[in-house]
């Protein structure tokens, strides 16, 4: 998406400052420097990304506030939902607990880095034909955690996934869904 | 959130030379450490990362197991060594948390979480463990959580973890460097009751570090049991730990210890006393897990955890020796 077109977070950010119109996605150098800013260098969805942080700056709020990836959604801030779920060096992790300072050269995947051009991820699409969701937040969380269990093996039956999935939680009460639609992208894998 | 400096150590000396500074820190895997200063409940101005000391190996050789500090939890629960030598670890490790957070949490981090405590994690409220000598709302307050054993009129917040419970009954040692040295603690030993000081939960000197857990044998007869208020990622009401060894028909050594009910990892001697030497059988074991809550104290909430101990303790015990 082009900058300065219409999104939904543009129109949210520009109604909180009372201007109901979008608002071009932050950059990182449209941020000033915090005090004892530090440098990082992280790899998000293959791309380099040169950040000037705050040391306090958790992954999660780097990647929405300073990247702009706002894909991964930010809910408890305190590691017990799931929806700031990415995966770090191959492995599922909660953002909010991780300091983005501790990432450096480390490769982070988000949601945003699932799909390839306009084909959508396995995961993606099983979530979409099994109705995977209600209200959609908590939904980049489930299927960064999704993926990476098919990968570690445990998606071997419901009550499994199940299990496996007990990192994410779904205020709506989608989980009938989302085991079936992990199922099919799992069996899928194969 | 207090401001803070992030200093990455070369090598583990100058990690403790950082760390016995004031208001410092180690950061390992940050799960529990980020909550509590997100919620200003810990205010350092300096963080030691512990990962450029690259502590996460795994070391199983013959019967002896020993864990670098900043293994993490999910790859020792998946290990095949600790499958197959130490089953009660790899389910005490499973039974904790959830899949994201065991990629992040370590061996030394999961020891050190601190208690789930409300009125601990809400600066609104007093609490000795927080601010020594403020108070403890919970005596009298919600204890629906809080713990039956090693409980004291400042202080009866539950010890929060699932593996330092399986330790107790593995008799690890815990490997602490600091500046005069090496030394080697007890697992039992470690972590200590409140008492008039609930604020010290360890015998950490400062800037003292964890550097390994050492197991001496092999506990292929293990298990661990936890009982929660949902199916998963959810802290323990009732957990139990046990490891038999049973030669002949007999009993001959009994390792018992409970978590979610002691405001440290709990070792349940009576129980271990009523089975050694003893045939496993159902009323063996009976009289034996009635003997788990012994000089328990409850509050007004949480009476409930006396019953439920005894029938965790029985299940585990059962499922060890069948």
């Amino acid at each position: 998406m082009a900058d300065g077109s219409v999104t939904r977070r543009g129109v949210m950010v520009g109604a909180a400052g009372g201007v109901v119109f979008s608002t071009p996605r932050a950059r990182a150098d449209e941020n000033p420097p915090a005090t004892d800013a530090i440098a990082v260098k992280l790899r998000v969805n293959g791309e380099a990304l040169h950040l000037e942080i705050d040391p306090r700056t958790s992954l999660l709020d780097a990647l929405r506030e300073t990247a702009g990836l706002t894909g991964t959604k930010k809910g408890c801030d305190r590691g017990a939902c799931g929806a700031c779920t990415v995966h770090l060096d191959d492995r599922r992790i909660v953002s909010c607990l991780t300091l983005a300072a501790r990432c450096e050269g480390k490769h982070i995947r988000t949601i945003e880095g699932l799909s390839s051009a306009d084909r959508l991820h396995p995961m993606q699409a099983a979530f979409v034909e099994h109705d995977g969701f209600q209200c959609g937040y908590c939904t980049p969380g489930q299927i960064m955690s999704a993926v990476a269990l098919v990968k570690e093996g445990h998606a071997g039956s419901d009550g499994e996934i199940r299990e496996w999935m007990s990192g994410n939680i779904c205020r709506c009460g989608a989980y009938p869904n989302i085991v079936a639609a992990i199922r099919q992208a799992a069996s899928a894998e194969g | 959130m207090q401001a803070f400096t992030l200093t990455r150590p070369a090598d583990t000396k100058s990690a403790i030379a950082a760390a016995s500074r004031p208001d410092s820190a180690y950061i390992a895997g940050g799960t529990d450490l980020l909550q509590l200063t997100k919620d200003h409940v810990e205010t350092p101005r300096q963080l030691v990362d512990l990962e450029p000391l690259a502590l996460s190996r795994i070391h199983a050789t013959g019967a002896r197991l020993r864990l670098e500090p900043l293994a993490r939890m999910s790859d020792v629960a998946a290990h095949p060594a600790v499958l197959r030598d130490w089953p009660v670890l790899s389910q005490a490790l499973l039974a904790s948390a959830s899949p994201q957070i065991r990629n992040m949490g370590t061996m030394g981090g999961n020891l050190l979480q601190r208690t789930r405590c409300g009125y601990f994690r809400d600066t609104g409220f007093a609490c000795n463990k927080r601010v020594p000598g403020s108070g403890c709302p919970a005596i009298n307050g919600e204890n629906r959580m809080h713990a039956i054993l090693g409980v004291s009129d400042r202080c009866i917040a539950t010890y929060p973890g699932d593996m330092a419970v399986a330790l107790n009954v593995l008799d690890a040692d815990i490997e602490l460097t600091g500046q005069p040295g090496v030394r080697k603690v007890p697992i039992g030993d470690f972590h200590r009751e409140p008492g008039d000081t609930p604020h010290i939960e360890t015998v950490l000197q400062p800037g003292e570090l964890i550097t390994g857990i050492d197991i001496p044998s092999p506990a292929r007869r293990s298990h661990y049991l936890k009982v929660r208020d949902r199916a998963s990622f959810e802290f323990a009401l009732v957990s139990a730990a046990v490891a038999l060894d049973i030669e002949d028909g007999t009993i001959r050594a009994a390792r018992v210890a409970a978590g979610g009910v002691g405001t440290k990892p709990w070792r349940l001697a009576q129980v271990e006393a009523a089975l050694t030497g003893k045939s496993p059988d159902a009323a063996t074991l009976k009289a034996a897990a009635d003997q788990a809550a012994a000089g328990a104290k409850p509050a007004k909430s949480n009476g409930f955890k006396i019953v439920l101990l005894k029938r965790t303790v029985l299940r585990a015990l059962q499922t060890v020796s069948a």
